[in-house]
């Protein structure tokens, strides 16, 4: 087992690197780039040969749900890091947010960036699983029936926990 | 930059493992290679093997789901032929360097 030194204020300790065994990625929102974001951090688990779980809750589910998976959008309004300098009223205009948002798919397709749809496709064949919020669903009124069929099962925040149980695991919340 | 002995022939490699100079790889060194890694090489293994230097040659970025689009496996297959990480795990057997793509 590898060993860092970390600097603390005055003295330098010794600790055991541990690795990361496995993430949790919990998504609550559903615009493309928070989305894509949830899903490149999975995936890249998997890759690296970790294991990996997904948690859909409130607009996230968007992201898993069949009729909107692959017609996310990216915030053009409310959000000042995108295109700065431009007046939040041009990001309101009518259509501006669609054009948006397929440039940005464009410019991902370049980077071999899948749909996300394909995405979940290529994370279920990594052996990750993928769940729905059980309160969420409900407050949308949304079924098993209207999730993509990686979705693996509609589960409280209890069960959500328990898919984090054992050691090296991570959670990240986005 | 660190020196692995294969078959008698010693392979440069960095200090992850993975080759520096892809010329130096055969067919040989990567049976020896893989059974490092616990995996024992079939023929579609070497399908993928030869996809990932052909198009490393080609200098075309490597990513899963390129390998899932070759027609020779696809991206469940992949993951089961190289557990553990397929891309980084094959690419070290490949003889090539370590993928950097993070899709």
């Amino acid at each position: 087992m590898e060993v860092v030194k970390e600097m603390t204020a005055n003295k330098v300790v010794a600790k055991e690197k541990k690795e990361v065994k496995k993430i949790l990625v919990i998504c609550a929102r559903g615009t493309l780039e928070d989305v894509y974001a949830a899903l490149i951090m999975a995936n890249g688990a998997l890759a690296e040969g970790k294991e990996a779980k997904m948690f859909f809750t409130f607009f996230g589910l968007d992201a898993i749900t069949k009729k909107k998976a692959d017609h996310l959008h990216t915030a053009t309004v409310g959000n000042p890091a995108f295109m700065r300098g431009l007046p939040t009223m041009i990001g309101g205009l009518p259509g501006f947010e669609a054009l948006a948002s397929s440039m940005m798919k464009k410019e991902m397709d370049k980077l071999d960036i899948p749909p996300v749809t394909e995405f979940f496709e290529m994370i279920e064949a990594g052996g990750g699983e993928i769940y729905a919020c059980k309160l969420a669903a409900d407050m949308f009124h949304l079924k098993k029936e209207d999730f993509i069929p990686e979705v693996n099962d509609i589960i409280t925040v209890g069960q959500m926990y328990e898919l984090a149980e054992g050691e090296g695991t991570h959670m990240v919340f986005i | 930059m660190d020196t692995l002995t294969i078959n008698k022939s010693a392979i440069k490699v960095n200090e992850e493992g993975y080759f520096t100079d892809p010329s130096q790889w055969n067919e040989d060194i990567a049976v020896e290679m893989a059974k490092q890694q616990n995996i024992d090489l079939s023929e579609k293994h070497f399908e993928v093997l030869h996809f990932l230097r052909n198009k490393y040659a080609e200098e075309v970025p490597l990513t899963i789901r390129k390998v899932g689009k070759s027609g020779i496996v696809d991206i469940k297959e992949f993951y089961k032929l190289f557990p553990g990480g397929p891309l980084k795990i094959s690419s070290k057997i490949a003889g090539i360097p370590k993928p950097v793509s993070c899709v």
